[in-house]
């Protein structure tokens, strides 16, 4: 026999997700935040495809003579996984998810400069995105994501124009969200908030969006030409039409080797606002991690020629590539020395983002370390072309990345949905993702400088073990990303309420209620301090 | 230096000294990962966070570290910059008296010709200890022929020549693999390297002549394409004599100089109006389409031949 009481009912404060309800209300929308979680609904769409390419291929593989398709298949697989995972997943990840969420929040405005042209670039991704379903569908395409020619243009007859026409498209949405990063980050800084006093996310956003701005366009023209050849036998890339198969590779490689800083910038970006937070420190040499971006945007325009040294370029031209290969090393090398540093005499809590931020230095060191075998021109000679890349790239691109993107998910969920995910879970996550990470790509190291070259769809007897165990470690990897996903959904329903500032965080995008109200702030913030003044006086001082 | 395990087998000159560079660059990788593990587990149980509200005192930077950690990194790629550059570049050009092998990629084939008439597919031939040089052309897409044994690649170009080169050390039979992407049965372009002690190697050579020479085969092509007609070995024909040209410095209408080499003669077999020879005319026909890579590298091989010959006469244009 209870007594009903009658509760006053509580009505959730007006927030960006609650504003409005209904798919227009989606569609439509040139708020900053939903455009934001527009993409990052069409980002993990576009991950679990590419991911499941990964896992069919990993399956192949198991058995010297393939397990499961033909070999045709295969070479279709690895195509679509390469394209799918670098224009559709890892390029748009951080900055159209994150970037979009939070440098308006984080420069203190209300929207980025050109909310209109924010929805326009997801509508191009979509769009692009959609020509490269239709691909798949259609028969797919076989010419690896680098679309070497004349193989490409001129040999292959899979659906090469429907492939080339979405990675055009999807260029454009890639330069339209970093002219508008350009833009806020100019013009739209609150009062206060001087170049020295931005996040580093921010900084690392900058880059981004130069390299993005200025490199796309170059990818854009070479497919574009490579279409024409492909349709119209317009003689430019092969020699039989009176054309330069390694033109291709040079243009294509000036935009795709910044591609790869497009992917990890972000990442690091992440990686510096998580340990700040976390180890409660200002970042160590602030400025060097800063400068250090923009040195890693500009010299990474300078080492195309790196993925070329077998193709019979002048041995002048290599060893002026091979030393400027080197010399991107040593900015990276810098910011893993300084957010290490961060970390000497601060207080340290080891939360789940913080987690995925060491997974991600750990990743990323071997990752680097390993760029050395192949910017040394010698070693590199054996190693190009083989698993060894391979395995390289992936540690950059996936270990960094992609867990520097889980990371930063991880670290402003709670601002995002305003909710709060199991902590246990995801510390469990991390360390899956880690450990079958490394299973599933070390074994690979070994692989190439044993001599397996890369996209055989069958190989050697002698190099099962060894595949064996990178598809195990596939499956461990697999169910890794599969947990987040799953808590994440759960949490958006029945996650605890997340208050305003549960990490105890600075940064504007902190000082708002969480999620945050569609205007961002009622009032625009005014900025007295530079970022991460974590320190005692300096918060008391707040 | 051989034996570690997941170590492929060094079976040439230069294997070993690529191998030395590889495991120095394992031991810069091992250390430095190693290092940056261990200081963050031990910054990590050390700051760890004891009270709820702990605040750390701020720490701005260190200019002397900074500089510290960007001259040792720097210091070390220097090292291995100048040694890999100098590895490749004593390995860039086959020595001299080196064997001359021909190499053309297909979709999914190796084909090999030996400049004595054998042919061979997916298998090339070679004698123990003897330098080999590879000339190698595409007919369709970019292949790339890596001998991981060797620790030698190198990309095959439709349209020009790459050259490769390698001394085996270890007589057996090797991998050779296409390491660059060409299509529907790319895994499938395997071949061998066969090494053979010398003596075999005569044997083999002596066993299994299929044709004449690439010379041979390449004097006919000259006299059957009508070649003979215009470049006449005495020089009087209204195109250059062939005689002694091999090797040689051409001088060119437009006052530049080129280097009479592999890819200067295929040019001019195939694109003939590209480089005009001073005092000459661009009359020649292009023979684009008409013949085959194989046939193209038996003329070169029979132009080779007579570039070792003396020119009969002085013609005009040249100085």
């Amino acid at each position: 026999m209870s007594t009903a009481t009658l509760e006053p009912r509580v009505y959730a404060p007006r927030n960006y997700l609650n504003a409005d309800y209904g798919w227009k209300s989606w569609l439509f929308t040139l708020d900053h935040k939903r455009i934001a979680l527009l993409y990052m609904v069409s980002v993990t769409f576009f991950f679990i495809i590419g991911g499941s390419f990964a896992v069919l291929m990993r399956i192949h593989l198991v058995e010297p003579q393939g397990a499961l398709v033909q070999p045709e298949t295969y070479n279709k697989l690895f195509t679509l996984h390469g394209v799918v995972m670098i224009f559709f997943f890892l390029i748009p990840s951080i900055p159209a998810v994150l970037g979009n969420f939070l440098v308006p929040l984080m420069v203190g405005a209300r929207d980025l400069a050109f909310p209109k042209l924010n929805l326009l670039s997801w509508y191009v991704y979509i769009v692009g995105g959609l020509f490269t379903l239709y691909s798949a569908m259609a028969g797919g395409v076989d010419t690896g994501w680098t679309f070497y020619t004349p193989y490409s243009s001129t040999y292959s007859n899979t659906q090469v124009t429907a492939v080339a026409v979405g990675v055009f498209i999807t260029g454009f949405s890639s330069i339209l969200t970093g002219l508008n990063f350009i833009v806020t980050i100019h013009k739209m800084r609150a009062p206060g908030l001087t170049w020295f006093r931005m996040p580093l996310f921010l900084w690392s956003m900058y880059a981004t969006s130069i390299i993005m701005v200025l490199g796309t366009p170059v990818l854009a023209i070479t497919i574009f030409l490579l279409a024409l050849e492909h349709l119209f036998h317009v003689g430019i890339f092969s020699p039989a039409l009176g054309g330069d198969p390694l033109l291709f590779q040079h243009l294509f490689w000036f935009y795709s080797h910044p591609a790869v800083y497009i992917m990890i910038l972000p990442a690091m970006g992440v990686v510096s606002e998580i340990i700040a937070c976390f180890a409660r420190k200002r970042i160590f040499g602030y400025k060097v991690v800063a400068f250090s971006s923009v040195a890693i945007a500009v010299l990474g325009f300078l080492v195309w020629g790196h993925h070329m040294f077998v193709t019979g370029q002048s041995v002048y031209e290599g060893l002026i590539f091979s030393l400027l290969s080197f010399l991107v090393a040593i900015p990276s090398a810098i910011k893993v020395f300084n957010w290490t540093s961060t970390l000497y005499k601060g207080s340290i809590s080891y939360e789940a983002p913080m987690l995925y931020a060491m997974g991600f230095i750990g990743l990323f060191t071997m990752g680097g370390l390993t760029g050395l075998f192949l910017a040394s021109l010698a070693t590199d000679v054996h190693l190009n072309g083989t698993y060894f890349i391979v395995a390289h790239f992936h540690y950059i691109m996936v270990g960094g990345a992609v867990m520097g993107y889980l990371g930063g998910i991880h670290f402003w969920w709670p601002k995002i949905s305003g909710r709060k995910y199991p902590n246990g879970w995801a510390a469990l996550a991390a360390a899956i993702i880690f450990i079958g990470f490394n299973l599933t790509f070390f074994p690979q190291f070994l692989l190439g400088y044993l001599g397996m070259p890369r996209r055989y769809a069958f190989y050697p007897a002698e190099f099962q073990v060894l595949n064996v165990m990178s598809s195990a470690g596939a499956t461990v990897l697999g169910v890794g990303y599969l947990i987040p996903l799953i808590y994440l959904m759960w949490s958006m329903r029945y996650g605890p309420i997340a208050e305003s500032n549960p990490w105890g965080a600075t940064g504007l995008e902190w000082q708002t209620p969480s999620p945050p109200p569609t205007e961002n702030f009622p009032v625009i913030p005014v900025v007295t301090q530079e970022a991460y003044a974590y320190a005692e006086e300096e918060v008391a001082g707040d | 230096m051989q034996g570690f395990p997941f170590q492929p087998e060094q079976a040439s000159t230069i294997a070993r000294s690529v191998d030395y560079l590889y495991f120095f660059i394992t031991a810069v990788t091992l250390f430095f990962t190693a290092l940056i593990f261990l200081i963050i587990f031990y910054f990590m149980l050390r700051y760890r966070r004891r009270s709820p509200d702990e605040r750390p005192k701020a720490i701005e930077g260190s200019l002397p570290l900074e500089i510290l950690w960007t001259a040792i990194p720097t210091l070390i790629v220097a090292v291995i910059f100048v040694w890999s550059s100098t590895l490749y570049f004593q390995n860039a050009e086959p020595p001299k008296g080196s064997m001359e092998i021909f190499v053309t990629g297909k979709q999914w084939m190796w084909k090999i010709e030996h400049p004595e008439g054998q042919r061979e597919i997916n298998e090339l031939h070679v004698p123990l200890g003897r330098p080999v040089k590879l000339t190698m052309t595409s007919e369709d897409v970019i292949h790339d022929f890596f001998v991981p044994a060797f620790r030698v690649k190198k990309d095959v170009l439709p349209g020009r020549y790459t050259t490769l080169w390698f001394q085996p050390t270890k007589v057996g039979t090797f991998h050779l693999f296409c390491a660059q992407y060409c299509g529907a049965f790319h895994a499938g372009m395997l071949g061998s390297v066969i090494v053979l002690e010398p003596d075999e190697y005569e044997r083999w050579l002596a066993g299994g002549v299929q044709g004449e020479s690439m010379e041979a085969a390449g004097e006919k092509l000259f006299q059957g394409n009508g070649c003979i007609t215009c470049h006449q070995g005495d020089g009087k024909g209204i195109a250059p004599s062939m005689l002694g040209v091999y090797g040689s410095t051409v001088h060119l209408t437009t006052g530049q100089t080129v280097t009479a080499d592999d890819a200067y003669v295929r040019e001019s077999i195939l694109s003939p109006n590209a480089k005009i020879v001073m005092g000459y005319k661009p009359i020649m026909p292009s023979f684009q389409g008409q013949l085959t890579e194989e046939q193209i590298t038996d003329l070169i091989a029979y132009i080779r031949l007579l570039g070792k010959a003396q020119p009969k006469s002085q013609e005009e244009g040249k100085q």
